[in-house]
């Protein structure tokens, strides 16, 4: 059954921005599968909505919308492109919904679409919960009892039958978005309403519980012969009640006998049959009663997920390019496994080592939030190590976290015994860690495993590590015998250096003059039956390393880690293009990283790929057996940045921007003094190691003043401070001030615009990539606020200012490859706030927008080209906008609220493009999610300060024909200013019904508010809220606000053209 | 601590230094990998790893212990047993004992803590080869001489050693989960299966089919299987060369041409070819796992199947013989089923009973009694 001859041309949706619960891992499947569909020779036409995405490259496709995710842009692309057929099970939940929705329309239909890889009927049968559990009934397997509910008082029905807990699911979403435990008939209705507003089609499940049984998931693929294959099975060590994408997850599972085994993956045939989805990965998860091995079937993906991705990388096994093939007619069979060649991809990868999975959460960015793991996902990246053991993949795939720790240690204050037996009996993102101290505070395997229900077989493995900790504490021993023990159980030098009480350098030493060296094993599908011939290598400690460095000249790229807020997939992004411009360059590209999310660590990508941590540790590794020409550390954001200095200390050579440049525009005084020397300007600010010095330099700068912590990264812990009293109180809740760490205190510049640029530099020339004005005034994090290129309201004369100063500084600071820098203009002074001599969060967005790809020249220009060899020059004048703007994780976590600052909390970003500012800018609220209103009721309620620019904003809208509602104050300003408004309540009041019940009432579609500085927020906090929770469209800041109304206004003129990047670009050239 | 020692060492002279665990002493035999991931117990109880010591490539082993219900056979068989690391605990509702336990119970010596990654390498490069564990304070180079002096298993009849002495009926159906081994359907055939080492599951499946079994010991006559008055006949899977048992042949080639119908599988498949004059051949290192892909050629379907063969039979040698390859192994195009162009006889060389590995080939004993019932119309 070889490929279809009767499509030409085949559509493609992406998963639009990073979200939890859909992040990366689907740029890496879409990626994939342009790659494999355009290689069969089919005509591709790929929408997103993602700039950072790989996918969206022009290359990629051969036409590529960077456009809304919304069922009415799909329609008008497919009207424009009348593609044959459209595959919706690469892109996420996104991709998928959008395609039911494409169905229910019919669009499809329309224009003679048909759905490759899974029918509508699959699709259906496998997301309505309802449906599922009919099928899996047809086909006689079991399922937690359960029941539908559309309303609380169907849900108190069912839950007569399954008691409590209830496990609440709603139908149609991701990431376990709008379920919850329900404990208690209290908790009940609040999370059956919650759930019901989350389900797109407002069905919920409410099931029996079987929290604590264990958790697995199978990956599954079929082609259209009806052949199967299990390409990964999962176990999770968090037993079930916690989301798998926040559970450690371990691949192969662990604890299953081959009977078992088995009787799960009769199960996933049966069910990949009974739902009908006809080619292409699936994802199906079970629940195992440890007690009796009783399996009950908790939910079936019938797409590509998180989970392979994960398998994919886990086994060498590219499910979604596999799953693209297959949809284009072929089977199985007649595909080849690409690392062994000669076999075909119709067979079940086996591996010879074991797999960890360890997620990373941004809780520090949401203090309020619930850190409580539950049955809704809240994590937003993840690491994953490979070990032979699951004590070293667990050890190294915690040091991959990026929380720098070196392994299992406990860095806090230990709790008492009470408090840690509520760390390990309430799931919890630092379990693990608690895990570890309760063995050494002696608790049982017996106790732990009852706590926890985790199985013992992993607590068994844990208790050898710590065991092995404190015999190595008591007394550290550093013959070859035991070292070689301790890295084969995965300890890392400086862990050991910790447990020993000496510096990491000297574990080192001893160990190598031991001759322990670790040795590096391919990734091969087949557990070494068959000659690899992809170098996808992992470290461990063994006999044999069977991977020799080539004799080709070589750089070695660190990539960024695991997804986490401020740090995410624009940083593999540039990752990958690196390496793209090493290979063209015919460089062999080493590619060392650790997030199984992402493209950069497809081994398709590199050359080489080491799945390896990104520690000193594990680079130097590396690079002593590599001996490559260097290491480039600029794309992969801090993390490998973080590194440049102590690499060069071992004798490794930095490519690009030297680490000195790097440590002059990192560190404090030495980039006053740059700063000084280039005549440029900076927030007048200052450094305190006290609460009273901190008080004297504010008193000194004059309020409101910016604080950070100094050696936090991304914006971490900074706030705005607007008096003294709260001042004290932060130095004291969050400064954790010591003579090492001052804390840094900035004038904040009030009602500044900001500005990034972002450029390319070769130590002589300089090219501006793009120069982006942020719609959102300075004091939100660059990375929270939208922004546009060209800037839509600065002067041509203050831009050519700001290229003059990117120049000025690029060259001072001999940058060899991209710099970032953040501006602010007030009253016509240009600040400089920051300088980040690498790859910026913004360079896939300005590539996109300008049709160059930075990341590659700057590898060219890295490698030693200069900026005149690359045949590009500055691109100016674009003839249309394109609008940045960011998404944020708030409906994910009750009790935080939702007000922008300098502290960046946004997990991913959309671009719209536009011929104006509007139209782009309104496509960007469309991608984020954002419907604006056609008209209906607008919530205004400002703060003092905006009462003056809300009277324009409300006339505007009253002459586009929506009606005002207002709270006291703000009402009054334009009821004096002659326009119509009705008063409303605020919660405060204590009048019903307030605002907060009429948003809950569907009544109003807008809401605009600005809250008044500090405490003062606490009053609209939960307008704030309920305006995320209703999905009501909502602006916090006046900019944002002003822009909405211009988005509006021509939402209200015009249908929404699309069109395809290439295009844009053709206008470029000529 | 000082550790205790073990060394694996193979003929061609490598050696691996270990950590000893089930029964220490010293043990001989071909050293075979297995890349199945699960199913540990049902590999040791397998009686054709008679003569070979096993590395299993997963690294983690004995993670769900042992329990009653998984042997395959009466006891373990494999001559020594190698895995990266040998789980202390056993973590399963249904086990009764760690694995360590097991095999010191049984006598049985395992080596770990090797590179057994290194080892697969080393035997996939260089071909399986004989090996001794030693475990103790021993001279590798002592070691490597007796593994050089160990005979192999060309032309070995290893068989005897596990067959039965006497024939059985067997009563024991299919593993359910909840009720264990479940009591048999109600039996429409007999069949006769000799046991040349035959794996409980085979048995098991064929009574679910509806087939009551005698086993007979692989040295029975075809007379004396005859006087059973069988159905149908079963050859079953077994150790070493198929070359090692011609008097098994010979029976099977008596019965054969007699018209009886029958099911090969394994070594039944190669005693099988061999009877009706195809000639076997030594794999370089074998099949030793759970996920092989075979086409069956009929129905152009792949079957992930569970395999554990060092010998294959030459599909050049078949056509002469009246055979044709009904199924191939798409990893390396060897010939994995047979059928009679006249005879009601089939057989594959991988295991369609599973246990350990995927059940996708049950289908082939319900082929098995679809041939009894046609035979039986005739
Ligand atoms: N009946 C249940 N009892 C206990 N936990 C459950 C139950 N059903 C689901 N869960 C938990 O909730 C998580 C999310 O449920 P799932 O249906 O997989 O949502 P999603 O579609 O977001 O992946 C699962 O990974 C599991 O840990
Ligand atoms: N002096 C200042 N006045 C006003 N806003 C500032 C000032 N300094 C920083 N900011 C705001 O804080 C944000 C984060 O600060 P920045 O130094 O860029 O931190 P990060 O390292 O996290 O990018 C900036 O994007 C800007 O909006
Ligand atoms: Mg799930
Ligand atoms: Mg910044």
């Amino acid at each position: 059954m070889p490929k279809r001859t009767d499509i030409r041309k085949i559509l493609l949706i992406g998963s639009g921005p990073i979200v939890i619960g859909q992040a990366c891992e689907f740029d890496y499947s879409g990626t994939q599968a342009c790659k494999a569909l355009r290689e069969e020779g089919f005509e591709v036409v790929l929408v997103n909505s993602n700039p950072a995405t790989i996918m969206t490259d022009p290359e990629m496709a051969d036409r590529t919308y960077i456009e809304p995710l919304t069922p009415e842009v799909l329609e008008r692309i497919i009207a424009v492109e009348r593609p044959d057929a459209l595959l919706p099970t690469l892109g996420g939940q996104t991709g998928l919904n959008l395609a039911v929705a494409l169905a229910d329309r019919g669009v499809l239909e329309r224009f003679g679409v048909e759905l490759i890889g899974a029918k509508i009927e699959a699709i259906r049968k496998a997301e309505d919960r309802e449906l599922f559990k009919a099928a899996m009934q047809r086909i006689g397997l079991e399922l937690p009892r359960s029941g539908y509910a559309r309303s609380v008082e169907q849900a108190r029905e069912v839950v007569r039958d399954v008691g409590y807990p209830a496990i609440i699911r709603p139908s149609f979403t991701l990431g376990g978005t709008g379920g919850s435990i329900a404990w208690n008939p209290d908790e009940l209705e609040g999370a059956i309403r919650w759930g019901l507003q989350q389900s797109p089609v407002g069905q919920v499940l409410v099931e029996e519980s079987v929290v604590g049984w264990k958790e697995f998931e199978l990956e599954v693929m079929r082609d259209l012969r009806d052949n199967v294959v299990i390409v990964c099975s999962i176990e999770n060590f968090d037993p079930m009640g916690v989301h798998t994408g926040d559970s450690i997850t371990v691949a192969p599972a662990q604890t299953l006998t081959d009977k078992e085994y088995q009787l799960m993956r009769d199960a996933a045939l049966a069910i990949i049959r009974e739902i009908g989805v006809e080619t292409g990965g699936s994802n199906i998860q079970f629940a195992v009663n440890p007690a009796d091995g009783r399996l009950v079937v908790i939910e079936m993906n019938p797409r590509v997920s998180r989970s392979s991705a994960l398998a994919s990388k886990a086994t060498g096994f590219p499910i979604a390019k596999i799953a693209a093939k297959l949809a284009a007619g072929y089977a199985l069979d007649e595909l080849r496994n690409d690392i062994t060649r000669e076999t075909p991809a119709s067979f079940e990868p086996t591996i010879d080592y074991c797999v960890v999975k360890i997620p990373r959460w941004a809780f520090e960015k949401f203090p309020e939030a619930d850190q409580t793991l539950t049955t809704q996902m809240k994590s937003v990246g993840e690491v994953m190590a490979i070990g032979r053991t699951f004590k070293e993949a667990l050890q190294k795939a915690v040091r991959s976290l990026e929380q720098d720790r070196a392994g299992l240690g406990l860095d806090r204050p230990p709790p008492d015994l009470e408090t840690l037996r509520d760390r390990l009996r309430v799931p919890n993102p630092d379990r693990l860690l608690y895990l570890a101290e309760a063995m050494r505070r002696g608790l049982t395997r017996e106790e732990i495993a009852g706590l926890t229900r985790i199985d013992p077989w992993f607590l068994a493995q844990m208790e050898e590590l710590i065991a092995f900790e404190e015999a190595f504490r008591q007394a550290p021993d550093l013959s070859r015998e035991t070292l070689r023990r301790a890295k084969r159980l995965g300890f890392s030098d400086r862990r050991l250096g910790e447990l020993a009480g000496r510096p990491e350098a000297e574990l080192r030493q001893a160990r190598l003059a031991h001759g322990i060296r670790v040795t590096f094993k391919v990734v091969d599908t087949c557990a070494a039956e068959f000659v690899a011939h992809t170098p996808y290598l992992y470290s461990t400690y063994e006999e044999e390393d069977e991977a020799p460095p080539t004799a080709r000249p070589k750089v070695v790229i660190l990539g960024s880690g695991p997804n986490r807020i401020g740090q995410g997939i624009e940083f593999d992004y540039a990752c990958v293009h690196a390496a793209f411009a090493l290979r063209e360059a015919g460089v062999e590209a080493i590619m060392v990283n650790c997030n199984p999310e992402t493209v950069s660590t497809d081994y398709d990508t590199s050359d080489r790929l080491y799945f390896e941590p990104l520690t000193l540790e594990d680079v130097l590794n590396i690079v002593e057996k590599e001996q490559p020409l260097g290491v480039i550390v600029q794309f992969g954001g801090q993390t490998p940045l973080k590194l440049a200095v102590p690499l060069e200390r071992a004798g490794v050579r930095i490519l690009g921007t030297s680490p000195d440049a790097i440590d002059r525009a990192e560190d404090r005084e030495r980039f006053a003094d740059l700063l000084r020397k280039l005549g440029l300007q900076q927030p007048p600010n200052g450094s305190a190691r006290s609460a009273d010095e901190a008080v004297r330099i504010a008193d000194t700068l004059g309020y409101p003043v910016l604080v950070r912590p100094s050696y936090v990264l991304g914006g971490r812990a900074m706030e705005v401070v607007y008096e003294e009293a709260r001042l004290r109180e932060w130095m004291r809740e969050s400064a954790h001030v010591s003579p090492d760490h001052p804390i840094l205190i900035d004038k904040f510049l009030e009602d500044a615009l900001e500005i990034d640029v972002d450029a390319l530099c070769d130590g002589q020339d300089v090219l501006i990539g793009g120069v982006m004005e942020h719609i959102e005034k300075a004091g939100i994090h660059s990375g929270d606020s939208a922004c546009a290129l060209p800037p839509y309201s600065i002067g041509d004369d203050q831009v050519e200012r700001l290229r003059t100063q990117t120049r000025a500084l690029a060259l001072e600071l001999g940058v060899v490859g991209l710099l970032n820098i953040q501006f602010a203009i007030k009253s016509d002074t240009i600040y400089v706030l920051e300088v980040n001599p690498r790859a910026s969060r913004t360079v896939p967005f300005v590539s996109k927008a300008i049709g160059l790809p930075l990341a590659k020249l700057a590898t060219r220009v890295v490698l030693g080209a200069r900026i005149a060899e690359l045949g590009v020059r500055e691109v100016s004048d674009l003839p249309y906008v394109s609008v940045k703007e960011a998404v944020f994780p708030f409906v994910k976590f009750p009790g935080v609220d939702v007000i922008l600052g300098p502290e960046m909390r946004s997990t991913g970003e959309v671009m719209g493009i536009g011929r104006e500012f509007r139209t782009a800018y309104l496509k960007s609220q469309l991608a984020a999610g954002s419907t604006l209103p056609r008209g209906g009721k607008a919530f205004l309620s400002v703060r003092n300060r905006d009462k003056r620019a809300i009277v324009n904003i409300g006339r505007n809208l009253a002459e586009m024909g929506f009606r005002l509602v207002a709270t006291r104050g703000t009402a009054k300003v334009l009821e004096r200013h002659g326009l119509a408004v009705d008063a409303v309540h605020k919660v405060a009041e204590g009048w019903r019904p307030n605002i907060v019940d009429f948003m809950k009432q569907g009544e109003i579609a807008l809401v605009i508010n600005t809250p008044e500085d500090g405490r003062a927020r606490k009053d609209s906090y939960l307008i704030r809220r309920t305006a995320v929770m209703q999905n009501i469209p909502y602006y916090t800041t006046m900019d944002g606000a002003q822009a909405a109304l211009e988005a509006i206004e021509a939402q209200r003129t015009g249908v929404l053209e699309v069109q395809p990047l290439q295009a844009y670009y053709e206008g470029l050239k000529t | 601590m000082p550790r205790e020692r073990a060394v694996l060492a193979l003929a061609d002279g490598r050696v691996f230094e270990g950590e000893p665990f089930g029964a220490r002493g010293e043990t001989v035999g071909e050293v075979v990998f297995n890349t199945a991931m699960s199913g540990y117990q049902e590999v040791l109880t397998d009686p054709s790893y008679k003569g070979q010591i096993v590395c299993m490539t997963y690294p983690h082993i004995g993670n769900t212990g042992v329990n009653e219900e998984d042997p395959e056979s009466r006891r373990p068989w494999a001559e020594g047993f190698v895995v990266r690391e040998a789980s202390p605990v056993a973590s399963s509702w249904r086990a009764t004992a760690t694995l360590d336990a097991y095999l010191r119970g049984h006598g049985i010596v395992g080596i770990q803590g090797i590179d057994t990654r290194a080892l697969t390498r080393h035997l996939r490069d260089h071909g399986a080869q004989e090996g001794v564990i030693a475990t103790g304070d021993v001279d590798p180079r002592a070691v490597v001489a007796k593994a050089k002096a160990s005979p192999g298993l060309l032309g070995r009849d290893l068989v005897k050693e596990v067959t039965c002495q006497a024939p059985y009926a067997w009563g024991e159906s299919a593993w359910r989960l909840g009720e264990g081994y479940t009591a048999p359907p109600p039996a429409r055939f007999h069949v006769v299966a000799y046991d040349s080492g035959i794996k409980r599951n085979i048995l098991r499946q064929l009574t679910a089919e509806g087939c009551r079994l005698t086993v007979v010991p692989a040295f029975a006559s075809a007379d004396e299987v005859l006087a059973l008055a069988p159905d149908g006949l079963f050859l079953a899977n077994g150790p070493g060369d198929p070359e090692g048992v011609p008097y098994l042949t010979e029976s099977v080639r008596r019965l054969v041409e007699r018209g009886l119908p029958t099911f090969g599988i394994c070594l039944g498949h190669q005693i099988l070819a061999l009877a009706l004059g195809a000639r076997t051949f030594k794999l370089p290192f074998g099949h030793h796992g759970a996920n092989h892909p075979v086409k069956d050629l009929g129905t152009g379907r792949v079957e992930i199947t569970s395999q554990n063969h060092g010998f294959a039979v030459d599909p050049d040698s078949c056509a002469a013989a009246g055979l044709e390859v009904t199924h191939v192994n798409l990893n390396d195009g060897t010939c994995e089923g047979l059928r009679h162009r006249s005879l009601p006889v089939f057989a594959v060389q991988y295991h369609p009973e599973a246990a350990p590995g995927p059940h996708d080939s049950h289908y082939l004993f319900r082929r098995f009694v679809e041939l009894l019932t046609q035979s039986r119309g005739r």
